[in-house]
């Protein structure tokens, strides 16, 4: 969209100076459906392409599938309950490592944020320990954890803590302090100032963090599931590897797709509403 | 003249001061001023900002406080803001305070009839706090931008919504920290009328610190002068506020007396580039 704004805004903006007979009227042009259906025209060339080669032979199955066996297949895995299971296992292991990445990172960012000596405290062990690459921790989760739930849950929480962390406690920071003395003038006591001026001044950037976080969080549970699994959408890729059935691999893939732009549309339509001042 | 009285040194305001330096606790004494300091200092380290300020502020006085930069006059509005922690007596507050800043400090996530209502969380009139804050949004003629974010508003807007939540708990002190030196001219003009409009309704004193003669002179009752951490000099100004053009004898003179006090070489008005001149205030 943002694309389609930025060739479009030109073009309106010079319409009503450009006088003479074949001026247009001023049309929508943001949503101009003949637009926006002109840029369906190349993915779904390339779909059709694909297909054709699929079924020419062109293109090995076992290479990849064709997209009507991949469609095929994603309803054949709907219908059995594979990929609904599936899809539940990883949401679930996503969700407590989230969950748990998250109470981290928020309580320290607040503990550092609010006080000095927590500041002091927290924030030189975690800016040390956020330049560590956590998917190099794996060995080091697998020697202490195994190869059950336990590392790839530590490791989607290792990989949210830090963004949420660092987000949060530089949003809190960030908030000017002439604010913050202005609530105090107004004889609003801590708590009121928390609730008033730091939460909602530090919103913003705790969303991006947010975003941020989950993006992580989802590529953690990737790489976590497709080293060791036993369940889940990483165990359903895994297994159809050893069969060599890639339509189900690519419709694995398209499911962690399509959680992750579901999870960011959940922190967009958020950022939305409870940013509306910024507007 | 009889208006303009100026008066020099550290403890002498224009009011007789007997009593009050001695028994600042005797009977009867804590509802004459809204504000008494005494002997107040303050430093930053090795370096000291105010050196024994001694000052009282009257019910319903108007009082401006004028200084070169770094000559404390902020440091000592935020003692009477209880926003620095100050010596036990020094600083005396008889009443709540409401502060207004140079910049408008408004909570841009809050709307501006929220930001207001906010200034009576803790005060007895919580409980009517969404009434208050829309009739004193009403004051300072905003009625129609109470929904409004604080970013939707001009730099006058924002700074009339911080006078109001700054009036809203019915100080007995208003404390004002060079509110208008960011505004325009014009909007500058506007807000000195509506200042002067609230303080005749309130009825509250107001200090109000500036670097600004004219605005002292406009605005106030008593123009104190601080140099080096003590006050300096003294003027009282009782012409009516209409008849303070820059043009008066009177004002000519004490804008020269308070130029020099303030180690500025005296120069004669102009009345056509002084914006002060169409003020209707009286």
């Amino acid at each position: 969209m943002a694309s389609l704004d930025l060739a479009t805004t030109p073009t309106t903006g010079a319409l009503p100076t450009t006088p003479g007979p074949t001026r247009r009227p001023p049309r929508p042009a943001r949503r101009n459906p003949l637009r926006l259906l002109r840029r369906w025209v190349s993915p779904v060339v390339l779909l059709g392409l694909w297909q054709a080669l699929s079924s020419a032979g062109v293109i090995d199955e076992r290479t990849i599938a064709s997209p009507a066996q991949i469609f095929t297949r994603a309803v054949e895995l709907v219908q059995d309950g594979t990929l609904g299971s599936a899809t539940l296992t990883s949401l679930q292991r996503v969700g407590i490592g989230f969950a748990i990445g998250a109470a981290i990172g928020m309580t320290l960012a607040i503990v550092a944020g609010l006080s000095r000596i927590g500041e002091d405290a927290i924030d030189p062990p975690m800016q040390m320990l956020r330049t560590l690459p956590h998917f190099g921790l794996i060995p080091l989760f697998i020697l202490w954890f195994g190869i059950g739930e336990q590392p790839k849950i530590t490791l989607i929480a290792m990989g949210v803590t830090f963004p949420l962390y660092l987000n949060t406690f530089a949003g809190i920071r960030n908030i000017d302090r002439k604010t913050i003395e202005a609530a105090r003038a107004m004889n609003l006591t801590w708590v009121q100032r928390v609730r008033h001026v730091i939460v909602p001044g530090a919103l913003p950037q705790t969303l991006t963090g947010l975003r941020q976080s989950l993006g992580i969080a989802w590529l953690s549970l990737i790489v976590a599931e497709t080293i060791s699994a036993s369940s889940g959408l990483g165990y359903m890729i895994n297994n159809a590897r050893d069969f060599l059935q890639t339509d189900v691999i690519v419709v694995g893939l398209a499911v962690y797709s399509l959680l992750g732009l579901a999870t960011d549309g959940i922190v967009r339509y958020l950022e939305g509403r409870a940013l509306a001042w910024r507007s | 003249m009889a208006f303009l009285k100026r008066s020099t040194g550290t403890a002498t305001a224009p009011r007789p001061a007997t009593g009050t330096l001695d028994s600042p606790d005797a009977p009867g004494t804590p509802d004459e001023v809204v504000a008494r300091v005494r002997g107040h200092h303050r430093s930053f380290g090795r370096q000291h900002v105010l050196r024994g300020i001694d000052l009282d502020v009257r019910p319903g006085e108007f009082v401006a406080l004028l200084g070169r930069s770094g000559c404390g006059k902020s440091t000592l509005l935020r003692s009477l803001a209880r926003l620095d922690p100050v010596p036990a007596g020094e600083v005396e507050i008889t009443g709540r305070t409401g502060v207004a800043f140079q910049e408008p400090r408004l909570l841009p996530w809050r709307t501006v009839h929220e930001n207001v209502a906010l200034a009576l969380l803790n005060s007895p009139d919580r409980p009517r706090r969404e009434e208050l804050a829309e009739a004193t949004l009403a004051e300072v003629g905003l009625t129609d931008k109470l929904g409004a974010w604080p970013l939707q508003l001009s730099g006058g807007q924002a700074q009339r919504v911080s006078l109001a939540r700054a009036l809203v708990s019915n100080p007995s002190l208003l404390l004002l920290d060079e509110p208008f030196s960011a505004l325009d001219a014009l909007t500058r003009i506007e807000m000195h009328q509506l200042v002067i409009e609230l303080w005749r309704r309130h009825s509250m004193a107001v200090l109000i610190v500036t670097h600004d003669v004219d605005e002292a002179l406009a605005l106030a009752d008593r123009v104190v002068v601080l140099d080096h951490g003590v006050v300096a000099h003294t003027w009282t100004v009782s012409l009516p506020r209409s008849d303070r053009a820059p043009s008066q004898p009177e004002i000519a003179t004490t804008r020269a007396e308070i130029l020099d006090a303030l180690g500025v070489r005296p120069t004669p008005p102009n009345p056509k580039r002084n914006p002060l001149k169409n003020q209707g205030a009286a």
